[in-house]
């Protein structure tokens, strides 16, 4: 497990966050839920980081209030009053003092060093993290505007729905993300895990996530990487052991040869349609790497890189004009006639 | 009013020359350009996987660097000779800075169009091409920009309209000359001994 | 010949002369008159009203976006508009209307504040002044010259940034981002040439007596400031210049598909634009560093520590570039590093801080409109700073990096910190530059209804970030949580608006209107107060000669001048 065990100090520091956590939590409870929010940690990197802001906001909180208090004691206290009795008079011309100026430089060094060596020390322990040999390696290829996931061990390849096993910090099972670029710049963040990787083109990023409850974490691409930047959205499932498993085991198989007659309509459909010259079917003559891999289309909860419920009505639509949900998106419209339109949903539909 | 401190005469009020120092500037800003084209260049040392490289497609210029070297020298000797009012061999010196800055620049042609046709590097072919190119292309354009001035120079001094109240405008000059042959050392270190 | 500084009075006023009153001049003349003109004092408000309309057009931009905002999956423009918007609004607000007020107001400032008639190189300064006018006219033409891949309304829209590889011609088709390009390289141009006239000016030209140990305050900082502009500036042409061979001449320089760095780009690009963010606050703190003393009745505090702090302020700069960077897999190494000289920078900067406070502490401080602003610059300074430290901190930087809260800190610092003494500023010296004193009422108006729309729209802009939600996304799920924090920032867009109005109404109505200012009307210190308001064209009838920080306190406190303490 990478090494979080709090030192003296950490302790002694977390102890004395616990007042300002619960205020937190108090004010917190006021506002509207927040599915992102960087207060809600579920994995060790994003609960590091929380104990380490709160430390900083601690000290930069003091010290708000010690300069804004002198501050506005000065502008109430020294402000010109005509009725005083030595109005006119010019106040006593001070040009400096060595001791005072003195003093505020050298507390300032002493807070800059207190708050680099407590920065420091999480930088290293997040990223020289060492890796256990339980963990998961997935790939991630950002793409515009949507995520392709690999797991090069075990065969699969997905796309915008990432499933990673739940982490138990007794016996933990980390997932090493290996990030990369198709295209331009783009930024992994799902706040509640961990903070953001970029994702850039030949280049090799890594970062780990250890969620520690099951369920589902969202984010969403933070580079701007072109037109539909805000839709390139983020699905982290935590499962437990057991569902992350047979998720596997699902996904490891080739795709799903409905004999419905109609959904053969709609596979011939994909098949001598440009679909293929993009998407993978595994197990079918698509192999196309330019959009997502579609075999277990249906196995997800939405289509569009996380935007738009994954339901045949929807899907039907978008495969009809991907630019009525994500204006801009590179899959073109396909321009199909409504009996290949149905045909191909039913196809669809039945990748699970 | 005041009487107190009034200035004695015998202080006098000196101040820089404006031309130098804004010739300074300049070359401050030249200079920050010129390294970031010369990171980019280290940068990419090493980084191509096909395309020819430094080793097998340079060769040192000694000889045209010697003249651009050389050619520091020369104005310094037209800035002096303008100084003591000396027409002839300011025009003497101005011409032997133009006729080496020439002969660099036409080296570097000769030296391009090798490795165009003969090597196959061009700026699109491979990052060695890209940086190599636009590295001492700039230099190159430096060095054409500072040869129009010297030429405008060297044509007042033949018509008698520079003369020796002028040195300080011909000395900002020379500074800017000195710049381009600086840059050059620096250049041909990275590029040609240490990149190869 | 002059062995004094004259009286006020005095100087431009010999008893016995006759004056005539001009014959009215034909249009044509006038404008021939401005549009030839080498005049460091026209040359400064040519920039400051070009400024000014670039900041009413990058405002309008702004609350476009707000609206677009204000509502999760909202439809008001659509996703390229949007991406434009941004783009527009960050390049006009940092370079056509940041760069160009803060060097106007130093074109108008410098000569007056040393003792000389004009700057160092008056022909290279229209020559600036006119090359970055039609840097953001180009700018602005791509709105009707570029042919964008996805139609019309073609502005660049690649951020104000343009990080590669988004900016090769494969991402980019069309011309958009070339005028990015083209119109920030010219203006870049311009920028060096008016950097190089101020240092120039400020080496070269001050009057006798001035030693640099006597000069104003903001001499020295724009002096840093136009130091930095060298080495900052130049870096960007460079890159831009690399883009541009990559677009059109197929090189590789960010080129990932042939093996090029797109993280090259981005340390050339946060080399320019790190120090850019400090040669956009520096002015600030130049115009705080004379105006508090003024409305405080006593000497800035600290004088010598100001000079040092600003100078290492300007050097340590040049060393945060890649704190915009924490999120791109530099390493732990490189990320502990610039986490320290981010936090490094905090130190003379607070020293600063600390310095005006100590200015205001035992002074008799007087609430006109400039000194309001002032005011605010200062608490609102205070909390950019703090927010900033918080980004410093790396990993902090992981989760808030390239969020709202970002956006909301360095808002702060823009708007909070440099737009309120900017408008302090204006307050300020209008009166010198237009011989007529603003309306203080309006002026007050203006404070306060802007100051509740600055806080409305970014003090709770922190609030999406820590939320999740990142920038430059042209809407939003509803399922996050950000509706209701977007709604306030949006509402407090209109305050802004409305403040600003006001302020450009105050602008026009008191050139004709206002009362009459004096050369003097706040009993200020420095040499610009010398002159007649507005000064003539040659500043100063005779050069005058200095014998401390503040000549003028001298003259008006002969018995306790300065110039006994230094």
């Amino acid at each position: 497990m990478p090494s979080a065990s709090p030192s003296p100090l950490h302790q002694a520091v977390l102890r004395r966050t616990i007042l300002a956590r619960h205020l937190w939590a108090l004010v917190r409870s006021a506002f509207p839920h927040s599915s992102t929010s960087i207060f809600a940690p579920a994995g060790t990197p994003a609960h590091s980081i929380l104990s380490l802001s709160m430390l900083v906001l601690g000290i930069t909180a003091a010290i708000f209030l010690i300069v804004a208090g002198l501050l506005l004691y000065a502008v109430v206290r020294y402000r010109h009053r005509a009725s005083d009795a030595n109005a006119a008079q010019e106040p006593a011309q001070i040009y400096g003092s060595n001791q005072i100026e003195l003093a505020w430089t050298v507390i300032p060094i002493l807070i800059v060093v207190l708050l680099f060596l407590a920065t420091a020390r999480i930088i290293l322990s997040t990223q020289n993290a060492p890796r256990p040999a339980a963990a998961l390696d997935v790939t991630v290829v950002g793409h515009q505007f949507w995520w392709e996931f690999s797991y090069p061990k075990l065969g699969i390849v997905t796309a915008n729905e990432l499933h990673i096993p739940v982490s138990d910090p007794k016996h933990p099972t980390p997932t090493y993300l290996t990030m990369t670029s198709a295209d331009t710049d783009h930024s992994f963040w799902v706040p509640r895990l961990a903070g953001k990787m970029d994702l850039i083109p030949n280049q090799i990023n890594t970062m780990w996530l250890d969620p520690q409850a099951p369920g589902l974490y969202l984010g969403q691409c933070a580079q701007y990487c072109g037109v539909q930047h805000a839709k390139m959205l983020l699905r982290v499932y935590a499962d437990t052991p057991a569902d992350f498993s047979a998720w596997v085991v699902r996904q490891q198989q080739p795709a799903v040869n409905s004999p419905d007659p109609q959904a053969a309509a709609g596979r011939a459909v994909f098949q001598r349609s440009v679909c293929i010259s993009c998407h993978t079917v595994s197990g079918t003559v698509a192999t196309g790497r330019f959009g997502p891999d579609l075999t277990h289309l249906a196995s997800r909860e939405t289509i569009a890189s996380g935007s738009v419920p994954n339901t045949p009505a929807n899907l039907r639509a978008f495969v009809d004009n991907p630019a009525a949900f994500k204006p801009g998106a590179l899959m073109p419209a396909m321009h199909l006639n409504q009996r290949d339109l149905d045909a191909l949903t039913a196809y669809l539909t039945t990748l699970k | 009013m005041s009487q107190a401190a009034v200035i004695p005469q015998t202080i006098p009020w000196v101040l820089p020359s404006r031309g130098v120092v804004g010739m300074a500037c300049l070359i401050i800003a030249e200079s920050a350009i010129f390294t970031i084209f010369i990171v980019a260049y280290i940068y990419y040392l090493g980084k191509d996987t096909s395309g020819p490289t430094p080793r097998q497609v340079l060769d040192l210029p000694i000889f045209t660097t010697l003249c651009l070297l050389s050619s520091s020298l020369t104005v310094h000797l037209a800035v002096s000779a303008l100084h003591r009012a000396n027409r002839t061999f300011c025009s003497l010196w101005l011409a032997a800075t133009v006729l080496l800055g020439g002969i660099f620049l036409t080296g570097t042609a000769r030296e391009w169009h090798k490795l165009i046709v003969r090597d196959g590097l061009t700026l699109q072919t491979n990052l060695f091409g890209t940086t190599f190119y636009s590295l001492v292309g700039l230099h190159a354009t430096h060095v054409l920009v500072g040869l129009v001035m010297l030429s405008l120079a060297l044509i007042f001094s033949l018509n008698g309209s520079m003369t020796a109240k002028h040195t300080g405008r011909l000395e900002v000059l020379s500074l800017y000359w000195h710049f381009v042959d600086a840059v050059w050392v620096v250049v041909f270190t990275v590029v040609y001994v240490l990149g190869r | 010949m002059a062995t004094h500084t004259p009286a006020p009075a005095d100087i431009n006023q010999p008893a016995g002369l006759v004056t005539y009153a001009a014959p009215r001049r034909l249009l044509l003349d006038v404008l021939h008159d401005w549009v030839t003109t080498v005049d460091h004092k026209k040359l400064g408000l040519m920039y400051i009203g070009y400024a000014l309309i670039f900041l009413v057009i990058a405002g309008f931009q702004a609350l476009l976006m707000r609206v677009q905002l204000s509502l999760p999956n909202n439809t008001f423009v659509s996703p390229q508009t949007f991406n434009s918007l941004f783009t527009m609004h960050g390049t006009t607000m940092v370079f056509f209307v940041g760069m160009p007020i803060l060097f106007g107001f130093g074109n108008y400032l410098v000569p007056l504040m040393i003792g000389a008639r004009d700057m160092a190189f008056p022909r290279l300064n229209a020559f600036s002044f006119w090359i970055s006018a039609f840097g953001g006219l180009l700018l602005y033409f791509s709105y009707f010259g570029a042919s964008g891949l996805y139609g019309a309304g073609s502005a660049p829209d690649v951020g104000w940034f343009a990080y590669a590889p988004l900016t090769a011609r494969v991402f980019s088709p069309g011309h958009s981002t070339d005028y990015w390009t083209l119109a920030i390289l010219l203006s870049g141009i311009g920028s060096i040439g008016t950097a190089l006239n101020i240092v120039a000016t400020t080496l070269c030209m001050r009057c006798p007596g001035m030693k640099l140990s006597r000069m104003p305050l903001l001499v020295w900082l724009y002096l840093v400031t136009s130091s930095l502009v060298f080495v900052a500036v130049s870096p960007l042409t460079a890159a831009q210049i690399m883009l541009l061979l990559d677009r059109y001449a197929g090189s590789h320089f960010f080129d990932t598909q042939a093996g090029g760095s797109a993280v090259l780009w981005m340390h050339f690009f946060w080399i320019f634009g790190h120090p850019e963010v400090y040669i956009l606050i520096l002015p600030a703190f130049a115009f705080a560093n004379e105006i508090i003393p003024v409305f405080s009745r006593k000497a800035i505090f600290g004088y010598p520590a100001m000079v040092a702090a600003s100078v290492g302020i300007g050097f340590i700069s040049l060393s945060v570039w890649a704190h915009h960077m924490f999120t791109v897999g530099l390493g732990p190494g490189a990320n502990t590093f610039f986490t320290l000289a981010t936090m490094v920078i905090s130190v003379p900067t607070g020293i600063k801080l600390f310095n005006w406070l100590a200015t205001l502490w035992g002074g008799k401080i007087h609430f006109t409109a400039s000194m309001m602003f002032a005011i605010g610059f200062l608490f609102q300074f205070l909390i950019a700073g703090l927010s900033g430290i918080m980004l410093s901190v790396a990993p902090m930087d992981w989760q808030l990096g390239n969020s709202y809260f970002v956006v909301a800190h360095f808002h702060y610092v823009l708007v909070g910190a440099i737009l309120f003494m900017l408008f302090s500023a204006f307050y300020y010296w209008y009166p010198k530059m237009s011989g007529r004193m603003l309306s203080e009422r309006l002026g007050k108006w203006h404070f306060w209804i802007f100051l509740i729309g600055f806080h409305l729209t970014f003090d709770f802009m922190h609030v999406p970030g820590l939320l999740g939600m990142p920038r430059r996304i042209y809407t939003y799920e509803a399922d996050r949580g950000w509706m209701i924090w977007n709604l306030i920032i949006s509402s407090g867009a209109v305050f802004q608006a409305a403040g600003t109005l006001l302020f450009v109404y105050n602008m026009v109505w008191s050139y004709f209107k206002g009362p009459i200012a004096g050369p003097d009307p706040w009993d200020a210190w420095t040499l610009e107060w010398s002159t007649p308001s507005p000064p003539p064209a040659y500043n100063f009838a005779v050069i005058p000669t200095v014998e401390s920080r503040r000549p003028l306190w001298d003259l008006k406190h002969p018995d306790d001048p300065d110039s006994r303490y230094e």
